[in-house]
């Protein structure tokens, strides 16, 4: 690629990007969210998604611009020389079509035969490690999980042998131990192949396994471009730096004072399966608790119990020592004010007709009882606590960026003056470095506030940063508690040393670690 | 009630038998509602049939007996339940202005009514989904617009209307197709669809417009979903990425629409067979209103809505079977 600059509605989202790829290589792309990344990727097959146009630039495929060649012929080379592995397996596959026709589908339009790519996918489902290879294929998408999806969708991708594969986050949908399979699964294939690829990820460490070579991207411009091991090793940039070691948050323990909220054998079920399944627990006031676990695992329905979203099927919820009504309706004002909810997409928990006035004004008004100038006055005063602009206040949620809008929804809790603040994974759809500020802000409140978290997450570094003690759940149960060093330096379940494991490490060697850990070497230093 | 018949999961028969055996439950469940309605609203209409069939010779002792005859001194409990138990056994009663037995009156006519909406159907549907495809493949360009603005445009108008151009272009000033659509006994198929040819073009040009828009504004609502992207990047031709990615995701509202449509090709064409003379089932109950023939009126009012419920009911499965999810089971 030469020179690529890509447009939309005018402005660029990508400045005159050149990026070069050589036979069998494979090139990391990273960056925050908005950086250009998908957009560069999808510009290596021709392809510019409605909306964006490439305005100026080459992309060429063995010397011949790609570019000038008229749409049909484009057509050709995308899925054959040229193939996508989309972000979001599940999303990307149509739900219409079994998985092996929406593979073969691949040979009818490059006019290959239909019989043989079928009895190939069969063998690259068995290599994938896909189970029952021979009947995988007759499934539709929403019959299997989403790390099966993925590798389907990988082996779709090598259908016919591309020279080019462009792998756009497609781990970023998945839980760390599902993750660390599909790693597994894209490097075997690769590597195999021997084709090259661009694989674009906003997880540094994950990119370090697999590339030989990583660009750093920041708002459609390059930062930085360099071998792995040099980049990781001596990065010139610092963006880089930050990106490499993001300033390690520790939260110096706290001891905390009686219990503010108790959860006692509380289950859920949803038809015959059990959300959660006789789970007990008890947060000091003042302290943080973490909620650990993966997908499916129950951590949001109790966020629902706790908050009186879902009434549980048996068991108790008690706040400050009295035991709280199941279901919202029942609550009372005072008890809906204390205890308030942070979600994890600030995008669906704003309503994107208000201002952010309006948003913060609404429990200013309902839970405090504050309007007009006073309304306004505290809700200048709330922007300063999350240490945004109070020229925002007149601002719609689609003119903010992520983090500020995370930053809102933050306000708009503490605007109801709460003791007690659910977070359910109000980090995960931030970039890293955005998200360890939103973390570094809620610590900040807790000192200051004496506020108490229950805060959800899979992501094993935001435990580390902000909890005090931490449960760890699977499948609806709590498999492992303790304080924050102890589950996470002294693991005692199997099920909690698979999940620190699969957490990527920045070291480029930690992939082969692993492997050689379970193929009876040696276990990998965690 | 309902509210059971809809929560209730029918576990040993699989999602999607217990769902059919609902909504199968519930289309009953309608019909009989609709069955009760039009027998009140019906009883509700001011003047007493004998009064009005004796006419000059009304005394109020033969209306009595007239009344006694017609069983309409029973209470209006027993007479829908005598009403209902003959429908049920295919017995419609009959008919005051002639005393035929309503089945044979009815049947002739409905047959002929479905007769013509099946032509129009065939001919309808698939010409707006294609032309729905066509447009959505092609949006923007000046094909697309010209699809949207034809098909507005007779949508537009009155169907009365319709027809009267359609009869003075094709019938009068053209003389290629006849502007009465009567049918006799003994006439062949090319014959009576010679006949039917302009109500039929009439009803086309109605429902086009309707089921087009909702085939091309649902395939471009399914344009927008992550699998059509992928398709795209693996190489398939726009005609491919409409037609094999898009459409099987996009008919569950254009299936709706398209029923919908159905229904008012047998239960709205009264007009259109006034116009042209047809002599469907929509006819005989003007004409039977116009004469207070409260049994034949009572039973083409039921067929239309068993029609209506029918059709709905058969877009309801259709949908769920184009649910992927749903055909093929976790």
């Amino acid at each position: 690629m030469r020179g690529l600059q890509i447009e939309a509605g005018g402005a660029a989202i990508l400045h005159r990007l050149d990026l070069t790829l050589a036979r069998g290589e494979i090139l990391g792309l990273i960056g925050e969210s908005g950086a250009g990344k998908s957009t560069a990727g999808l510009a290596a097959l021709g392809y510019a998604r409605p909306g964006t146009r490439i305005a100026a630039g080459r992309v060429e495929l063995d010397g011949e611009d790609i570019l000038a060649l008229p749409e049909a012929a484009r057509r050709r080379l995308r899925g054959a020389r040229l193939a996508y592995v989309a972000q979001s397996a599940a999303a990307a596959f149509n739900p219409a079509h079994r998985l092996i026709d929406q593979h073969a589908e691949l040979a009818v339009i490059h006019g290959r035969d239909p019989q043989s790519a079928r009895q190939d996918a069969v063998a690259l489902y068995a290599r994938l490690g896909l189970p029952d290879p021979g009947r995988f294929g007759e499934r539709s998408p929403h019959q299997v999980s989403g790390g099966q999806l993925q590798r389907a969708m990988l082996a779709m991708a090598m259908a016919c042998r591309p020279d080019v594969v462009v792998f756009d986050e497609p781990t970023t949908a998945l839980d760390v131990t599902t993750q660390l399979e599909v790693l597994i699964a894209i490097r075997d294939v690769v590597k195999a192949a021997g084709n090259a690829a661009i694989y674009i990820s906003h997880d540094l460490a994950v990119v370090a396994q697999l590339a030989d070579r990583i660009m750093v991207l920041r708002h459609g411009r390059l930062v930085e471009e360099g071998p792995t091991a040099a980049l990781l090793s001596r990065p010139r940039e610092d963006y880089t730096r930050q990106l490499i070691a993001p300033r390690r948050l520790q939260k110096p323990a706290a001891a905390g004072g009686g219990a503010v909220l108790a959860v006692s054998g509380v289950s859920v079920s949803y038809g015959t399966t059990r959300a959660l399944d006789n789970v007990s627990l008890s947060l000091p006031r003042g302290t943080t608790l973490a909620v650990v676990g993966e997908s499916g695992s129950g951590k949001s329905t109790l966020a629902r119990v706790v908050t009186g979203l879902r009434a549980p099927d048996a068991g108790t919820v008690e706040f400050d020592g009295r035991a709280l009504p199941p279901t919202l309706r029942r609550r009372s004002v005072d008890t809906l004010r204390r205890l308030q909810m942070i979600y994890q997409s600030p995008d669906s928990a704003l309503n994107p007709h208000q201002t952010v006035a309006e948003a913060i004004g609404r429990p200013l008004q309902v839970y405090v009882g504050l309007k007009g100038k006073a309304q306004r006055a505290r809700a200048v005063e709330l922007m300063r606590r999350i240490e945004l602009d109070e020229g925002l206040l007149d601002r719609l949620p689609g003119q903010l960026s992520g983090g500020q809008k995370q930053r809102v929804c933050i306000a708009r809790a503490l605007a109801a003056e709460p003791d007690f603040l659910v977070c359910d994974e109000i980090t995960s759809a931030l970039d890293p470095l955005v998200a360890g500020s939103v973390l570094e802000l809620l610590l900040r409140l807790q000192r200051e506030l004496g506020l108490s978290l229950l805060f959800i997450t899979h992501d094993i570094a935001t435990v580390g940063a902000i909890a005090d003690a931490v449960v760890v759940m699977h499948r609806g149960r709590i498999v492992e508690r303790g304080t924050r060093d102890d589950v996470l330096s002294r693991p005692q379940e199997a099920y909690t040393k698979a999940l620190l494991a699969a957490v990527p490490q920045m070291a480029p060697t930690w992939l082969d670690s692993v492997l050689a850990g379970r193929n009876g070497g040696p276990a990998p230093p965690v | 009630m309902v509210r059971e018949l809809i929560r209730r999961p029918a576990r040993p028969m699989g999602p999607l038998a217990g769902l059919v055996a609902r909504r199968l439950a519930l289309g009953l469940l309608t019909l009989f509602v609709v069955s009760v309605i039009i027998f009140l609203g019906v009883s509700l209409l001011p003047g007493d049939v004998a009064t009005e069939l004796l006419g000059q010779s009304a005394t109020p002792a033969t209306v009595a007996a007239l009344r006694h005859s017609l069983g309409l001194d029973q209470p209006l409990v027993a007479r829908y339940g005598l009403w209902l138990g003959g429908i049920l056994q295919g017995d419609f009663g009959t008919s005051l202005a002639n005393g035929r037995p309503i089945g044979h009156l009815v049947a002739a006519r409905f047959g002929n009514t479905i007769f013509l909406a099946s032509v129009a159907a065939l001919i309808s549907v698939p010409l707006s989904v294609g032309l729905g495809l066509l447009a959505a493949l092609y949006r923007g360009s000046l094909l697309d617009r010209t699809i949207n603005a034809l098909t507005l445009v007779s949508i537009s108008f009155p169907e009365f209307f319709l027809a009267y151009i359609l009869i003075v272009i094709l019938s009068m000033q053209a003389g290629l197709l006849p502007s009465l659509a009567t049918l006799n006994e003994g006439m062949g198929l090319a014959e009576q669809l010679h006949r039917i040819a302009l109500p039929a073009l009439t009803l086309t040009l109605v429902v086009i417009a309707h089921m087009m828009r909702m085939t091309r504004a649902s395939i471009l609502g399914v344009l927008a979903s992550p699998f059509i992207e992928m398709a795209r990047l693996k190489g398939a031709s726009p005609a491919r990425v409409i037609v094999r990615h898009a459409l099987p995701n996009a008919w569950s509202p254009i299936i709706n629409v398209i029923v919908l449509n159905l229904a008012y090709l047998v239960v709205g064409v009264v007009v259109v067979e006034v116009v042209f003379v047809y002599p469907g089932l929509g006819q005989l109950m003007v004409d039977s209103v116009q004469k207070r023939d409260i049994p034949v009126v009572q039973a083409c009012s039921l067929l239309f809505a068993a029609t209506f419920v029918g059709l709905n009911l058969t877009a309801d499965l259709l949908s769920m079977l184009a649910n992927p999810r749903l055909r093929h089971a976790r």
